[in-house]
């Protein structure tokens, strides 16, 4: 998965030779990638929904979901998606200071999303729910890892274009690449509502 | 865990003659040609001009290369099997024990897909998309290098398995639960999971790339119905590869999971439904068929209009014919397994859906038909392979939809008759189509000629190998003969059995013949260079272009008016014309970051099979290092002056004059 | 060696053509089989209109419009006509029209999920894919035999088919219809032999390195009373196919022989498909098997038996998600 996540990178700063206006054609490379993406994404929602029935005997959603938790966890991401387009429309304005200040409080909501993920997994793990237990925790496993693997790498780029904004200034390149940051962090928040919806909402019912 | 993960000495498989003498024989080679590069100072060139290129042509030309080398290994498998099956009728062991035997067809699947097949198609591709659309590269040079590398660093992990350890041993579909833990316990599986999933990571990119291209880079005044239809079927090709290799990472994903880390997807125990894995992997598999037989549509339609020196019939038929093949590819997945237990709704609708291909399919044929009809056409070599393309791909066709007739399905189902079927419609459609590509554009890519005489009898043997080899297969799935297996004794059979092996014999004269024709089409290129670009006369915008292309391939943008844009400009007198002035040329610098960074990356995936977790670690974050510096690095392009574009161009003018 | 059997093929051309359709697919010998070979035929027919037409005209047109060729007419700019476009377009829809109704009705009618029509009472086998060697069970006589099938001609038979290793696909060529087996689960196939005879069943999924050898024969009796000496036959072996012997049997072989076991432990096949089957997985384990109390374990039998005919009534799904196009009446 790692490498996928690295390979989305690479369409976002692959082209930065044509300094003339390749911005729109990066910004539209990175969005086809970002629908293949979707697609995986997709084919593992599929399988989530085929063996969440599956427990073989373990635990069903419905034991181990806390609702009230993931609903933080939630708030973290989704409020992070606004503070993100904040952060954008600061750069866009050229305002260095603030779009850093922004674009930190995003990392350190993404990182409360991501601990609180770190923190649910350990604890499901060490009550004997790892995903070695069923298929059902297997895809439950899958599905939202690898959700917060893509959060995880989103906040390694974050940190990277907050070094890079600090030396270099908010230069075309790096307004073209927090863009595409941007459309990862959002499109990665439109998947959590549907990984809350399908794998929280409807499990805990 | 010791150092080096489960690998030992002992890996090596020592004890198999076959494979020894395969692996000496690829060290010899190896280091013929090392010496050859040596002897002829040719390592800096092979380095800072084709390795580390970034120039669409020259990858187009180093992935046709890589799908020709694996041609060969690919091909050597085939023979092996199709001997193997000869010698061990009538209950006989033949020469290859199964665990060898299982291998083999595995490997010749793998490598017939997803290393020949795709590099060729993705080869001509790069070699001739951008120049038809009048581009001067694709929209991330530096992404299509590193794309490159990653296919060909799947094809070296599973070309280290012939040497290292085992390959898998589960038919290049790789089922589970015979594909889990339990039932292969050895590395087989874990070098297709690693080498199909770089590779297939690979193909994405270039998908997403050559989408961008085609949408953001067209030469001015090309509208989306103007582009050539090569290009056109190229698109579709890539939609699908946006669409559905995401499926295959995420398919192969979960499989590594239940290896790697006791998940439970598609194990027998925990839960796990072995189905999700046969679904999700066709959904994948069946738009990949289309992904590798559209271009080769392509290419079809390209050589009838260009050597009947007629328009193309039915441009818009053709594009929609192609876009409907696309979408209705996507909802036909299930027909792959009729034989599940699918209800006969489930079973009948997906048949039906299956058939509707057939009206797309069968309306490009008709095309093909009017293109030739009041028109002028020479035979030549690409012709041959596109008439012979007609014929056989109209029978394999025709098996295919017998196939999805889930009454018939239900006995022809994985018995020879299916791999007659898949033969005859991606040898017959889709390498048929490769190899006219390949004639066609070679003048272009090289600047000389190929021989004919040798073509042209490289593709009879083709022609009737091919018919020699699949027919009998069609009989032995009638006469209830299965897929995969080592050894037989069915009287009834031995006959079709023997008469397919001389088949493989038929072609492989056909494939050393191939290349004899490119060792004497090189000796004797100064005879038959092509000086003006344009050897066939041309329609599009490659033909425009010296042979082979400056590596700005445009020094102007072409204004296009027209489908044909380049016959346009050849009628209008506007072809060849001398620019007082040029302007500077934007040009991207070759790079070594996409080898390095590919080479870490087949650290990692040789790590993983291996359960050398240092490595894998060492090389995720060198991968990581080197993306970051290349991330940051600004010096990546440069100007080509205009002088220099004047000199190049009116060298190649005069060139045209001469010719 | 190879050139030898070559030359003495090449001899025997002539006999092995005459005698090349004997036993395959399109020499059946059920009604399955027949219908299925019938189908082939019509479908086959049926697209040879527009295939024998396109060959045709490609060598036709290559051959009359070649270069060189100045008589002929010659129009470089014709790239359309509205009438060929709408005749090219209409062809091919209008065969795919009339082989797809073909299609709907036939798979409906060959559905190997479906019960034969037929007067006699059917019989029950019950199939299970082992590694590498097919396991019959006679649910009803209370035998069990490996590698080798038997019924009578003219009798309907059940297969309910499983799987204990990977997925195989159980299949008598001349017979009809095959149907994959899977572990965890049991999918259907109905046959019926319209003649007595002995004809060769195979795994036509390939399942790994003894694949090959997994071959049985599959005898139609000519008569009831036929079968029911074989059945007696059986009966005479002392061995009876309970727990700890199936754990015997399941063991990895390659070219197992026929075995034939005189009596079969009640509930041995659901046994089989419940060790990978939700929710009682605490079954799985071969140990608390035998550990089990023999009275409370047939009980238990009974109650997946019960289950698992409640479930086998229910039909599958029939929409285009992949969750729901596998066939599973397991899940």
């Amino acid at each position: 998965m790692s490498i996928a996540i690295q390979a989305d990178l690479h369409v976002a700063h692959s082209d930065e030779h044509e300094h003339h206006d390749t911005s729109g054609n990066t910004l539209f490379g990175f969005w086809i990638y970002l629908m293949t993406d979707c697609i995986l994404f997709a084919s593992v929602f599929a399988t989530y929904a085929v063996l969440f029935m599956n427990t073989d005997g373990g635990v069903s959603g419905k034991d181990i979901f806390e609702l009230d938790f993931v609903l933080i966890e939630t708030a973290a991401l989704l409020v992070s998606s606004i503070t993100y387009g904040v952060a954008m429309i600061c750069a866009k304005h050229q305002k260095k200071a603030a779009t850093l200040g922004w674009l930190l409080i995003t990392f350190a909501l993404g990182c409360v999303f991501i601990g609180m993920e770190v923190y649910e997994f350990h604890h499901l793990i060490e009550h004997g729910n790892g995903p070695d237990r069923s298929a059902f925790l297997s895809a439950f496993f899958a599905l939202v890892g690898m959700h917060g693997l893509h959060v995880t790498a989103g906040l390694i780029w974050m940190l990277i274009m907050m070094v890079e904004v600090l030396t270099t200034g908010l230069t075309n390149r790096s307004v073209t690449r927090l863009s595409c940051l941007s459309l990862f962090w959002h499109f990665l928040d439109i998947v959590w509502v549907c990984v809350f919806t399908v794998v929280y909402l409807l499990g805990a019912l | 865990m010791s150092f080096f993960g489960k690998l030992t000495l002992e890996s090596i498989p020592y004890h198999e003659p076959i494979i020894m003498v395969t692996l000496a024989v690829v060290g010899v080679i190896g280091l013929v040609i090392a010496a050859l590069i040596t002897k002829h100072q040719k390592w800096g060139v092979l380095w800072h001009d084709w390795l580390t290129s970034v120039d669409h042509k020259r990858l187009g030309i180093m992935y046709i290369l890589l799908a020709l080398v694996m041609l060969i290994r690919g091909f050597s498998d085939a023979i092996m099997m199709r001997t193997q099956q000869a010698l061990a009728t009538n209950g006989a062991a033949g020469y290859l024990p199964p665990e060898h035997y299982d291998q083999i067809f595995t490997a010749h699947g793998v490598i017939m897909i997803i290393f020949m097949a795709m590099p060729f198609m993705i080869g001509l591709m790069n070699l001739i998309l951008p120049l038809q659309i009048g581009a001067r590269d694709v929209a991330f040079p530096f992404l299509n290098n590193l794309s490159f590398w990653l296919t060909t660093s799947g094809a070296v992990l599973i070309n280290i398995s012939l040497g290292l350890g085992e390959f898998a041993k589960t038919g290049w579909v790789a089922y589970p639960p015979l594909s889990e833990l339990a039932y292969s316990p050895g590395v087989g599986v874990d070098y297709y999971i690693w080498a199909l999933q770089i590779s297939g990571i690979g193909t994405t990119l270039t998908g997403v790339n050559f989408i961008a291209t085609v949408l953001k880079m067209r030469a001015p005044g090309m509208k989306l119905m103007q582009m050539p239809i090569f290009t056109w079927t190229c698109t579709w090709a890539n939609i699908l590869i946006v669409a559905s290799f995401p499926i295959l990472t995420a398919v192969l994903g979960l499989l590594t999971l239940d290896r790697y880390l006791d998940f439970h997807f598609f194990t027998n125990d925990g839960g796990g439904n072995a189905m999700m894995y046969i679904n999700l992997f066709w959904a994948w598999g069946h738009p990949e068929v289309y992904i590798l037989i559209l271009p080769a549509f392509g290419i079809f339609s390209e050589v009838i209009s260009t050597f009947t020196s007629k328009r193309l019939f039915g441009y818009s038929s053709m594009v929609w014919a192609s876009g409907a093949i696309s979408i209705l590819g996507f909802i036909v997945w299930l027909h792959h397994f009729f034989t599940m237990g699918s209800s006969a709704n489930v079973n009948a609708f997906f048949g039906v859906m299956t058939m509707v291909i057939a009206v797309p399919t069968g309306v490009k044929l008709f095309n093909w038909l009017f293109t030739i009809y009041r028109g002028r056409l020479r035979i030549t070599v690409p012709v041959l392979w596109t008439l012979g393309f007609m014929v056989t791909f109209t029978i394999g066709g025709m098996t295919g939809v017998l196939l999805a007739v889930p009454g018939a399905d239900y006995v022809l189902h994985n018995s020879l008759f299916l791999i007659a079927h898949f033969h005859n419609t991606i040898l017959g459609g889709a390498v048929f189509g490769y190899m006219a590509g390949f004639a066609f554009w070679f003048p272009k890519a090289m600047g000389f000629h190929l021989n004919e005489r040798l073509g042209k009898a490289s593709f009879w043997c083709w022609q009737v190998g091919f018919y020699v080899a699949f027919m009998p297969l069609y009989v032995l799935g009638f006469l209830g003969m299965t897929r995969r297996i080592n050894h037989t004794d069915n009287p009834a059979w031995n006959f079709w059995i023997y008469f397919a092996a001389v088949g493989a014999f038929i072609i492989l004269a056909g494939i050393i013949l191939q290349f004899v024709q490119l060792y004497v089409s090189f000796r004797d290129r100064e005879q038959n260079l092509d000086t003006t670009g344009d050897p066939w006369n041309g329609h599009t915008l490659e033909w425009s272009t010296s042979s082979p292309p400056q590596f700005y391939n445009f020094a102007k943008l072409p204004h296009v008016t027209d489908i044909d844009a380049f016959t346009d400009m050849k009628e209008k007198g506007q072809a060849y014309q001398r620019e007082q002035a040029y302007q500077p040329i934007h040009m991207p610098k070759n790079t070594a970051s996409g080898i390095f960074m590919a080479a870490c990356i087949t650290a990692v995936g040789f790590a993983a099979i291996w359960h050398i977790w240092w490595l894998a670690i060492a090389g995720l974050a060198s991968a990581f290092v080197l993306f970051l510096v290349r991330a940051y690095d600004n010096d990546v392009d440069y100007y080509v002056q205009p002088d220099e574009v004047t000199r190049i161009e009116h060298a190649h003018l005069d060139n045209v004059v001469r010719g | 060696m190879f050139i030898r059997k070559l030359s003495t093929a090449m001899l025997a051309v002539g006999a092995l053509m005459l005698a090349g359709c004997e036993g395959g697919v399109l020499d059946p010998k059920g009604q399955v089989g027949m219908d299925e070979k019938h189908l082939i035929i019509v479908a086959t027919l049926l697209m040879l209109i527009v295939v024998i037409p396109v060959i045709f005209m490609t060598l036709y047109f290559a051959w009359k419009y070649r270069d060189g060729r100045d008589h002929e007419i010659y129009a470089p700019k014709w790239a359309h006509s509205k009438t060929i476009e709408i005749v090219v377009w209409l062809i091919p829809v209008v065969i795919v029209i009339v082989l797809g109704v073909i299609t709907w009705n036939s798979t409906h009618k060959l559905d190997p999920y479906k019960p034969l029509d037929h007067h006699a009472k059917p019989i029950t086998v019950q199939v299970v894919s082992l590694d590498w060697k097919w396991l019959f069970i006679y649910p009803e006589q209370g035998i069990a035999s490996v590698n080798e099938l038997a019924f009578p001609a003219n009798v309907p038979v059940n297969f309910k088919i499983t799987s204990d290793t990977a997925m195989n696909s159980f299949f008598i060529p001349q017979l009809g219809s095959q149907i994959y087996s899977m572990a965890g689960m049991a999918t259907k196939l109905h046959l019926i032999a319209n003649e007595p005879g002995t004809f060769k069943g195979i795994s036509a999924n390939y399942s790994g390195a003894g694949f090959a050898g997994m071959k049985f024969n599959a005898i139609a009796t000519p008569t009831a009373e036929d079968f029911d000496a074989w059945v007696a036959m059986i009966k005479q072996q002392e061995t009876t196919l309970d727990v700890a012997q199936y754990k015997l049997l399941a063991k990895k072989s390659e070219n197992n022989p026929v075995q034939y076991f005189g009596s079969v432990q009640k509930g041995m096949f659901n046994y089989v498909v419940m060790q990978y089957m939700d929710p009682n997985s605490n079954m799985k384990s071969m140990g608390s098997m035998e550990d089990m109390d023999h009275d409370q374990h047939m009980q238990h039998m009974k109650d997946i038996d019960a289950t698992q005919h409640s479930e086998h009534s229910i039909p599958t799904h029939s929409t285009t998600e992949p969750s729901s196009t596998v066939s599973g009446e397991a899940e």
